[in-house]
């Protein structure tokens, strides 16, 4: 069946409530989901205002709250429409959900889905656009999810909720539009069992990169098909926890690595990626030194040509790359 | 609104022993012997802090041990009981292991949180209770979700967020508040309300010193009692709770007491840069230990002889469940990363 992401996503929640009745959906806007594109379309007229519940503006109590009421055997899915409101609500994700099953002696687990959703562009500035996944990956406990592809956002998002533990799946509404031909839902993924995916593989060159990073990069290595270079691609999917065994078989094979992420440089996931990379690989073995490009260090402008300028350009991951390879 | 507190803000009152007619003298007993174990239990650990055994932070709820004693007994185990730093007394008022929690102080594996937690961060759901963190107001919104999944069940189980007055200036606080009256949840916020923030007391942290006109504000139910009379206590939970468990929506209790010992700690007579030495004494005549068992010496259910008898086998006791926790294991290093994750 065709999908987009959008639907893909409307697709798993509609798998979820039929099939778990301890799956219940918690956030602003729900019963008005304009806020979130197709992925929530008539959810509540389908399974009623008890499961879909939107909520007042209160994104630390609704977060809690959801936490709470997965302690006594609920799946709750918790909407922000914008990762940026998600923030006021961190004390509960970072410091409540992230810790419980440690602090408590593994004997009790949030088993919460966050949906943090990035909506970049589109002139919204500083305070509607931020991507702070690699805040949230530096916390034991919770798990990051960032898909990328239809299936993934459809499959993850399952298995995000089945996971007994936290989970942040972070979605970039500027994959909402993506489409692909999807297959009924199999058998549910076990979230701890994913890792990165080699969505193309190459054999000059690793890219590893994340969400609409990564569709970026497909874009952009589907050009250079043309021009005979052979490039490899890793979408990230779990930023935490990261597991590397692919990442540094391919650097290995491919002897350079560039690193994309849609946040911030300093002490993000991008640099995070090379150190983990290059600390378990001969140095030897880089045929260059490893590169990163992310977006710029500032907050997000609302001016057009500014937009332009801060957000990571096809033509600059182009550039990167003859630069490395020539 | 400001005067919703009245004469229980002044110490030289509610002194005398409490009116105990009518309520069951077995269970006035028991309770009495629990809030004499909530004591002790508190003492010996604030003498274990002294001499460096105990490391943990602990804040200690010695003065205020007769909320949480009378609420507990018209909870059940199905019940969903949230807590915050000072919390020994919610976990003991529903009959926690005293062994657990003095292993849990010792950061042992038979503490109750498998010495993870310490003693801000206890957990046992054979009790019902589901949590407490020293983040304040933090178990709030938590305590909050609990009432949400126990409405959803709709057997009648209900949730209860104890807090003190300074959590009520938190944000996550207020939150909760709105969302359980907006979506009638059944859950009993209780507000020990001991005057202090720390150092601060609440004359300097808000413009009225009672928490309740929070309740009125959102439309939620609520009595403001004297949290050292136990039977006060019993009259406003029992209310209380068969308001929740007929799913009317949420219940608001706000207990006046005082903290003996300072926010962190053994420490009596001063707290950090404060000196309430003067007050404090006074206080201590509202003990409702001391009032309890006058109240049945009085009523000729209790002599002072009996209470000697029932006390020294409890410290007896007591002394022996210390020994084992302090005989107790660590926990392996490997719990440190088996746990992050289910």
């Amino acid at each position: 069946m065709k999908h987009t992401q959008g639907t893909a996503i409307l697709a798993a929640h509609k798998y979820l409530l039929d099939n778990y009745p301890e799956v219940f959906v918690f956030g602003q806007g729900l019963w008005s989901p304009w806020y979130v594109g197709s992925t929530m379309t008539d959810l509540d007229k389908i399974y009623g205002k008890d499961r879909i519940i939107d909520s007042p503006v209160s994104e630390v109590a609704v977060t809690g709250a959801a936490i709470g009421a997965s302690l006594y055997g609920y799946k709750p899915i918790v909407v922000h429409p914008r990762m940026d409101f998600m923030i006021l609500a961190v004390d509960q994700i970072v410091t409540q959900a992230a810790k419980w099953s440690s602090m408590f002696g593994g004997q009790s687990h949030p088993n919460i889905t966050i949906r943090g959703i990035v909506n970049r562009g589109g002139e919204q500035g500083a305070q509607h656009s931020q991507s702070l996944h690699s805040w949230f990956a530096h916390i034991p406990g919770l798990r990051v999810v960032m898909p990328t592809t239809v299936k993934d956002a459809r499959d993850l998002l399952i298995a995000s909720v089945l996971c007994p533990d936290p989970v942040l799946f972070i979605e970039d509404r500027w994959l909402y539009d993506e489409e692909d031909e999807l297959d009924p839902v199999g058998e549910p993924l076990v979230l701890n069992d994913q890792e990165s995916n080699i969505l193309i593989e190459g054999s000059d060159l690793t890219i590893v990169a994340n969400s609409f990073s990564c569709l970026q990069a497909k874009r952009v290595i589907e050009q250079l098909e043309r021009e005979n270079y052979s490039i490899e691609l890793i979408d990230l999917r779990i930023l935490n926890p990261l597991k590397y065994d692919k990442l540094v078989n391919s650097v290995k094979k491919t002897g350079r690595l560039l690193s994309i992420d849609g946040g911030w440089t300093t002490c993000g996931v991008a640099g995070e990626i090379i150190a983990g990379i290059t600390e378990r690989i001969d140095p030897s073995s880089l045929k260059t030194r490893p590169v990163r490009l992310t977006l710029t260090d500032a907050p997000a402008p609302t001016s057009k040509p500014l937009e332009n300028e801060y957000y990571l350009s096809e033509e600059k991951i182009i550039n990167t790359i003859k630069d490395m390879l020539n | 609104m400001a005067n919703l507190l009245g004469d229980l803000v002044n110490p030289d009152k509610y002194q005398e022993p409490i009116n105990i007619s009518g309520f069951d003298t077995n269970h006035l007993m028991d309770d009495l012997k629990q809030m004499y174990v909530i004591r002790r239990v508190e003492e010996i650990i604030g003498d274990n802090i002294v001499t460096g055994v105990i490391k943990c932070p602990c804040h200690l709820g010695i003065g205020q041990e007769a909320t949480a004693v009378g609420l507990s007994r018209y909870l059940r185990s199905s019940d969903r009981v949230f807590g915050g730093h000072r919390s020994h007394t919610h976990y003991l008022g529903l009959r926690g292991s005293v062994y657990k929690l003095f292993a849990e102080t010792l950061g042992k594996l038979d503490g109750c949180s498998k010495g993870m937690g310490g003693s801000m961060h206890l957990y046992d759901p054979s009790i019902g209770f589901g949590g407490s963190v020293p983040i304040v107001g933090a178990s709030v919104p938590i305590a909050t979700g609990a009432a949400l999944a126990a409405k959803k069940d709709n057997v009648g189980d209900i949730a209860v967020s104890y807090l003190g007055d300074s959590a009520c200036e938190e944000g996550a606080v207020q939150e909760s508040f709105n969302l359980a009256s907006i979506m009638k949840l059944p859950i009993i916020f209780v507000v020990e309300n001991n005057l202090f923030a720390s150092h601060m007391h609440i004359d300097l942290r808000q413009p009225h010193n009672s928490t309740a006109r929070f309740a009125e504000a959102h439309g939620i139910p609520f009595k403001v009692i004297d949290g050292n009379n136990l039977t006060d206590i019993y009259e406003a939970s029992q209310e209380a709770v068969k308001y929740c468990r007929e799913n009317k929506g949420p219940y608001f209790i706000e207990a006046m007491t005082y903290r003996w010992r300072g926010h962190v700690g053994p420490r009596e007579d001063t707290d950090v840069g404060v000196k309430r030495k003067d007050d404090l004494n006074t206080w201590k005549k509202r003990d409702p230990i001391r009032r309890l068992k006058d109240s049945l010496i009085n009523k000729n259910v209790l002599s002072e002889n009996d209470f000697n008898e029932i006390t020294k086998l409890i410290d007896k006791n007591l002394v022996e469940q210390w020994q084992k926790a302090l005989d107790a294991p660590y926990p392996p290093k490997s719990l440190l990363t088996e746990i992050v994750y289910k």
